[in-house]
């Protein structure tokens, strides 16, 4: 095993090594960053004013539904699993992951399944214009004829979702060198191993809800028609069985990153360890049974509303403890303020009110008020902006070193960080005010009185989506060349992955390293 | 044998991207096919999937026979296979959980009864039974309606009581097949795996009886409502399971006969199959009380 890789385009094609197919992973993601990103610039790019400017309604809906499938599904998921691919093993101190061909074949699943959906755009009726979420009847009944293609394009990126998971939990509970009890796992792992939990839970009810609405829309089948005794709410309930556990997918592997970088430039331990352990075991658990709050208006009897209504309250109790442990861990530390670090803190500043948004929607009786509006739109890009993307930022500027055995850039790195941090508060701070004020979401055009807030928010996404540029840059560069790397990187970080060479061989750990 | 400290990491393989074209032919070729495209594209998808696995599974199994997999790679197999049946029992599960939605919330609330009995007014006149035979579309239109509901549905007391023993029977029959095989009995453990098939085949054999009799007599169709929607969702996807399970268990039963395969302390390849066909048991019970005693 002590060859590097092989040459060509092959080694990428055939490889079974975890840090090719985590490279892979994660350019993948950041393509489908862009990709959605300028979906969401072309949305953005209509709403700088009122009436309809650039695009017609139609493709509209098309750009906000693909906006959203492709930033969950193809942007944030993969790079979460391919942060996975290259951190883990080296982490627990395996040699590579699990099941390393299964691991190829999880990842090549993705760009086919990405291009099936792609293509729907140049479908006849167009491309799936129902909204990430695909409420039926609008996903069934009313649907474009592309919808079957999303259907199944749905079903082989579940099926790559529940392969990688499965290998991640074969990895973490079966490949820890000797010594590394699970009380010893950095957090990342830990997150990764009850993120991956969720995916095995939820990803085949995905499957379940999209068959349930393949067979309604060409089999004859009832399951969302009232008319042969079904229910359209019931797809809103399976839906969310699987689309809450979700959202923590997208979140829990970034607390496992925050809490990686926080203690290295803070230079202390990480405070109260086992609480977040807990606190992510609970939050996961909690996620199984509060679906329904985004469906607080859709009809429920009333101990239905204020069951999910304190159950998702809950939910605060741990992220709180979380943020506790965040913040108490800088406190009094010798801080320095590199560009992981920056990511970091903001996303502990920014994902707080992000959570404090979503206590607001918890509410029941004033989630009435909030529902389908732009606050809503606001929240969930708060926790998914500054939260799950900032934390991959934040993660990949601060392994990038250790992953190309060479120093980014920290000038660009900053800058990088100041555009985004500003343009991103830009875009959407505001949308709160628009969406209190009534704005509905994903509708091209709006009342006069949004208009101010909604020409700010557009510049402001733009100036985010050049941010990104600027960090595509800074990678390229850092991957070609630039100031050595040293083995440690920063001051004294914690973790095995500091303790082989910068850049980290083609294969390390053939030999489990020892753990105190 | 290798010992714990050398897990092996296979070597580039091309396996997974030919694996992954098959895939994405089938599903592009279903696609394809149910938009009223033709259905070349999917069959060859389904073909070169099947064709992959075979690979993939002859290699592992030429892995393992070469003394390549440790201890500790084995434990990854185990918790794979684990893992991956975890995933099936959560994609039963939303079936499950809509059949209970609709029977406990949906339909009563249709029927008027109930926090959200108001939903009757479009409905007038329909009333909440289960069985359903009249679906709410019949309860307002009569004669004219597109969505009707079945005739008649099938007795818990006959056919399905009897491929309730026949599957019950053959999770017995496998784990006596498992013992024979841990005490080194080849000829037993054959014999006892072949009767396993044969009960799983059996039970298919009944069940199609059992769809053919909704279908032609009961007018028990996919299309009859939400009890047709239900029950043929339910009892079909069981049904694609067993169909993989007694395949799964025929090649094991194949590769003990033909090639010899299998030793009484290292069969995870048989075990893995058996873990399945338990699982297949156990959501048939399921099906047998919620779907076929309880919907009656």
């Amino acid at each position: 095993m002590a060859h590097g890789p092989k040459p060509g385009f092959t080694r990428w094609l055939y490889t079974t090594n975890h840090k090719d197919i985590g490279s892979m992973y994660l350019w993948f993601s950041f393509a489908m960053f862009l990709l959605g990103g300028c979906m969401a610039l072309v949305i953005r790019a209509e709403l700088f004013q009122p009436g309809l400017q650039i695009v017609q309604p139609e493709f509209f809906n098309q750009m906000t539904t693909m906006h959203g499938l492709i930033m969950v599904f193809g942007a944030v998921m993969p790079a979460f699993v391919g942060l996975a691919n290259w951190m883990i093993p080296m982490m627990i101190g395996a040699p590579d992951m699990a099941l390393p061909r299964m691991n190829n074949w999880s990842f090549w699943i993705l760009p086919f399944a990405f291009a099936m959906l792609a293509s729907t755009l140049f479908m006849e009726g167009g491309a799936p214009n129902f909204g990430w979420t695909f409420y039926a009847p609008l996903s069934t009944e009313y649907a474009p004829p592309s919808v079957t293609f999303f259907i199944f394009s749905i079903h082989i990126m579940g099926a790559s979702s529940i392969m990688g998971a499965i290998n991640i939990v074969a990895t973490i509970l079966n490949m820890r060198a000797p010594g590394m009890t699970l009380m010893k796992m950095p957090l990342f792992v830990w997150t990764w191993l009850i993120t991956a939990y969720l995916l095995i839970a939820v990803m085949p009810v995905l499957a379940g809800v999209v068959t349930m609405m393949l067979m309604d829309i060409h089999f004859g089948t009832s399951f969302f028609s009232a008319a042969g005794g079904g229910d359209p709410v019931l797809f809103q309930h399976v839906f969310w069985f699987f689309g809450h556990p979700e959202v923590y997918i997208m979140i829990l592997p970034a607390f496992g990153i925050v809490s990686a970088i926080i203690p290295t430039f803070a230079r202390k331990p990480l405070f109260g360890y086992s609480s977040m352990v807990y606190a992510t075991a609970s939050i996961a658990f909690l996620s199984f049974i509060v679906w329904a709050h985004h469906m607080f208006t859709v009809g429920m009897p009333i101990a239905g509303e204020l069951f999910f209504m304190y159950a998702t309250m809950l939910i605060a109790v741990p992220t709180g403890v979380k943020v506790f442990n965040w913040v108490t861990t800088m406190f009094r530390g010798s801080m320095t303020f590199e560009t992981p670090m920056l990511f970091a803190i903001a996303f502990v500043i920014l994902f707080t009110i992000g959570g404090f948004s979503g206590l607001m929607l918890a509410i029941a009786p004033a989630d009435f008020q909030y529902h389908d509006t732009y606050f809503v739109v606001a929240h969930f890009h708060y926790v998914l902006v500054p939260g799950a993307i900032f934390s991959i930022t934040a993660g990949v500027y601060y392994w990038l070193p250790k992953w190309t055995g060479h120093m980014y850039n920290e000038t660009m790195g900053k800058v990088h960080f100041w555009l985004a941090f500003i343009g991103l508060n830009v875009t959407f701070f505001p949308m709160h005010f628009v969406g209190l004020a009534g704005m509905p979401r994903r509708i091209p055009d709006y009342a006069l009185q949004f208009a101010d807030f909604n020409q700010i928010a557009s510049v402001g996404a733009f100036l985010f989506g050049a941010a990104q540029l600027v960090f595509l840059f800074n990678v390229v560069r850092t991957v070609r060349g630039g100031g050595k790397a040293t083995d440690e990187v920063w001051e004294n970080p914690q973790g095995l992955e500091w303790t082989v060479p910068s850049p980290a061989p083609y294969h390390t750990f053939s030999t489990p390293p020892a753990v105190r | 044998m290798a010992t714990e400290s050398s897990y092996y990491v296979p070597e580039q393989s091309r396996l997974p991207i030919f694996a992954t074209i098959g895939l994405f032919l089938t599903a592009f070729g279903a696609a394809n096919w149910i938009n009223g495209g033709s259905a070349y594209i999917f069959f060859a998808g389904a073909l070169s999937m099947a064709t992959v696995l075979w690979f993939w599974f002859a290699a592992v199994i030429r892995e393992n026979m070469a003394g390549l997999n440790s201890v500790q790679l084995k434990r990854s197999y185990v918790w794979g296979m684990g893992w991956f049946i975890f995933s099936e029992v959560m994609f039963f599960a939303a079936f499950f959980g809509a059949l209970y939605y609709i029977r406990t919330f949906a339909l009563p609330w249709l029927g008027g009864e109930g926090d959200r009995g108001s939903s009757n007014m479009l409905w007038e006149g329909f009333q909440n039974t289960w069985p359903l035979m009249v679906t709410p579309e019949q309860a307002v239109s009569g004669e004219s309606a597109k969505v009707v509901g079945p005739k008649g549905i099938i007795d818990p007391w006959h056919l399905p009581l009897l491929n309730t023993f026949l599957l019950l029977a053959s999770s017995v029959t496998v784990h006596i097949a498992h013992v024979f095989l841990k005490k080194n009995k080849r000829q037993a453990f054959n014999l006892w795996l072949g009767i396993t098939v044969v009960l799983g085949a059996a039970f298919l054999y009944f069940q199609i009886e059992e769809y053919m009799e909704a279908y032609k007599h009961l007018g028990l169709t996919l299309e009859s409502g939400i009890y047709g929607t239900t029950f043929f969702m339910l009892t079909g996807f069981h049904g694609a399971h067993v169909t993989l399970g007694t395949i799964m268990l025929l090649i094991m039963l194949l590769r003990s006969v033909i090639a010899h395969h299998f030793k009484p302390d290292d069969h995870f390849g048989f075990e893995a199959a058996s873990w399945y066909w338990h699982f297949v048991d156990v959501v048939w019970v399921g099906l047998f009380i919620f779907v076929y005693v309880l919907g009656a």
